[in-house]
């Protein structure tokens, strides 16, 4: 009888646990918002999206260059990570010998562990002034802040496209070999083909990770809310923008603030549900 | 014909070696740079030192205390909440609906940008709770945080353990809670620390969330209640406000190095965990 307590309580117990995520979920949306959106109604939010300038002494808040940042340097990441990230999953699969394998998968594991901030310092201290060396200008720019955004990727996209690709059948692979393809044909023909929704799905997740990432995009990008006009132009994206005022912001700053994160939140919940659309699994297609 | 595939496989196997040499490349040029910069930086007094001059000399001391009560305080919170989150999810939870809504929710939470739980936390748990900057709203922030990969790897072992042991024990008479306790659990355990240290790693490694709910005093917090600058914010406040090159180099080497230690801690246990639940 008191067993049967036990059981009725840690049952109740556990479903509570589990249902802190949702409540947490829940929470961080009604705080954002309730902080952020009476900003937005007030000012409209086609001032606040498409507002070229973002001036909060002047009490000025469009956030149209931060939007056009965040989409340069993520766009710039994937171009430089994505192939580099599919290149490393393949051939860890395809080509690596057991015992490369064994070197390769801690190294991309510790690229993952290393802490934003540490990219951003490197990037600043090393990347910045390279590229102010090599190109002329500040080195603080679009193209620094892809580059290492391309390098905090890499473990994500490698590590879930590589799960994709190593679950093609044999017999597939076997089939194209058998036909007479070389080997780089079977993988472009049939590998890749098969694994296509593990690698978006990957490089949606590799997506979310640049577009969110904050601290080493301050430490490289300059962050100046303008829109650049090239990629050796300074940018300050979505994140930045939060990060670097929130700790002097009062008034409509700080709800502009919160607006801007309610722009952010929408973009990455938007990006997520792609993931939900993304067949899982092999054959799903 | 057969010379252009010939080419074109050649370039192929150059890009894919291309690809592998760039990614590690990328990883020892890092870690050469910063350590080759920063160890000579690290001693005892540097690590038991007090930060003097805004960090411009002496340690990194009060850091890694509130490093320290960082991880202590989201783990506290994160680790039995995720746990016992696994368990339902992985051996009680039987309505569909049930389930997804936690796994999206869980999803969400992993997905959001760190700024905006900096953003929440500073709403949430800095403002409206009253703590404000604090160990207690830094930890509770970054616990959020942590807590979708405690679930999932937690999850990840416990689907690890044979049936056959549940089994076992269900057939000796055991409840299904005592099954878990005395048999699930502890054959997870190994996957439920590797889970745990990973989470360490992302505690340490935070800045963005703790920047807006920890604050960045360099006095040595002596309670959860206390301001503290984490090893991360210290590096970032460091560097973008170019107050020591030297010292920068010296925290990005003291983090690095932990870094290193909690994923080859990590990755002893996952290999414990692979021939505890070898069959």
């Amino acid at each position: 009888m008191q067993s049967r307590l036990h059981e009725r309580v840690a049952e109740k117990i556990l479903f509570l646990s589990a249902a802190t995520a949702v409540f947490v979920v829940l929470l961080i949306c009604f705080f954002i918002f309730y902080e952020g959106f009476p900003f937005i109604k007030e000012n409209g939010a086609g001032n606040f999206l498409f507002g070229n300038i973002w001036s909060p002494d002047d009490g000025v808040f469009g956030i149209l260059p931060m939007i056009v940042g965040s989409l340069y340097v993520t766009a710039g990441a994937l171009v430089l990570g994505v192939p580099l990230g599919v290149g490393c999953a393949i051939f860890l699969v395809e080509i690596a010998p057991k015992r490369v394998t064994r070197i390769l998968r801690p190294a991309i594991e510790l690229l993952a562990g290393i802490p934003s901030v540490v990219y951003g310092f490197y990037g600043l201290a090393v990347l910045v002034p390279l590229i102010m060396n090599i190109w002329g200008g500040k080195g603080f720019s679009v193209l620094a802040a892809s580059i290492i955004l391309a390098i905090m990727i890499l473990p994500t996209i490698v590590s879930i496209s590589e799960d994709s690709i190593r679950a093609v059948p044999a017999e597939y692979k076997k089939g194209s070999l058998a036909l007479g393809a070389t080997h780089w044909q079977t993988i472009k023909k049939v590998v890749l083909p098969t694994s296509r929704s593990g690698i978006l799905a990957a490089i949606v997740l590799g997506m979310g990770r640049a577009l969110g990432e904050t601290m080493a995009v301050i430490l490289v990008a300059g962050n100046v809310a303008v829109v650049p006009r090239s990629i050796l132009d300074p940018v300050r994206t979505l994140t930045a923008n939060i990060a670097i005022e929130m700790g002097y912001a009062g008034g409509n700053h700080y709800q502009a603030l919160f607006a801007t994160g309610i722009v952010l939140f929408l973009i990455t919940v938007i990006l997520n549900s792609f993931l939900l659309l993304v067949p899982q699994k092999l054959g799903d297609e | 014909m057969k010379i252009i595939v010939l080419v074109e496989e050649k370039l192929a196997k150059i890009f894919l070696w291309a690809s592998v040499l760039i990614t590690i490349g990328s990883l020892l040029a890092i870690m050469i740079h910063i350590l080759g910069q920063g160890l000579a930086v690290v001693s005892w007094d540097f690590l038991t030192g007090s930060s003097e001059d805004m960090g411009r000399r002496g340690g990194i001391f009060p850091s890694i205390v509130t490093t320290l009560y960082l991880i202590g305080v989201s783990l506290a919170f994160a680790a039995p909440v995720g746990v016992l989150s696994a368990v339902f999810l992985t051996e009680y939870a039987s309505k569909k609906r049930i389930i997804g809504a936690i796994k999206f929710a869980t999803e969400t939470l992993a997905g959001i940008p760190s700024i905006i739980f900096g953003l929440f936390g500073f709403a949430f748990l800095v403002i409206f709770m009253g703590f404000s900057w604090s160990i207690l709203s830094g930890g509770i922030t970054v616990a959020l945080m942590i807590l979708p990969t405690i679930i999932r790897t937690t999850e990840e072992a416990i689907k690890t353990v044979p049936k056959i042991y549940r089994e076992g024990s269900l057939a000796l008479g055991a409840t299904k809670w005592q099954t878990i306790c005395r048999i699930v659990l502890p054959t997870a355990l190994p996957g439920i620390f590797t889970g745990i240290i990973l989470s360490i790693g992302r505690v340490v490694g935070e800045t963005a969330a703790i920047l807006l709910t920890a604050g960045n005093s360099l006095n040595i917090p002596t309670s959860v209640m206390d301001p503290g600058r984490s090893l991360s914010i210290h590096l970032y406040l460091l560097a973008f406000e170019g107050v020591s090159l030297r010292m920068a180099y010296g925290t990005a080497t003291v983090l690095i190095l932990l870094i290193l230690v909690i994923n080859m801690a990590a990755n002893i246990l996952m290999n414990k965990m692979a021939s505890k639940t070898s069959m």
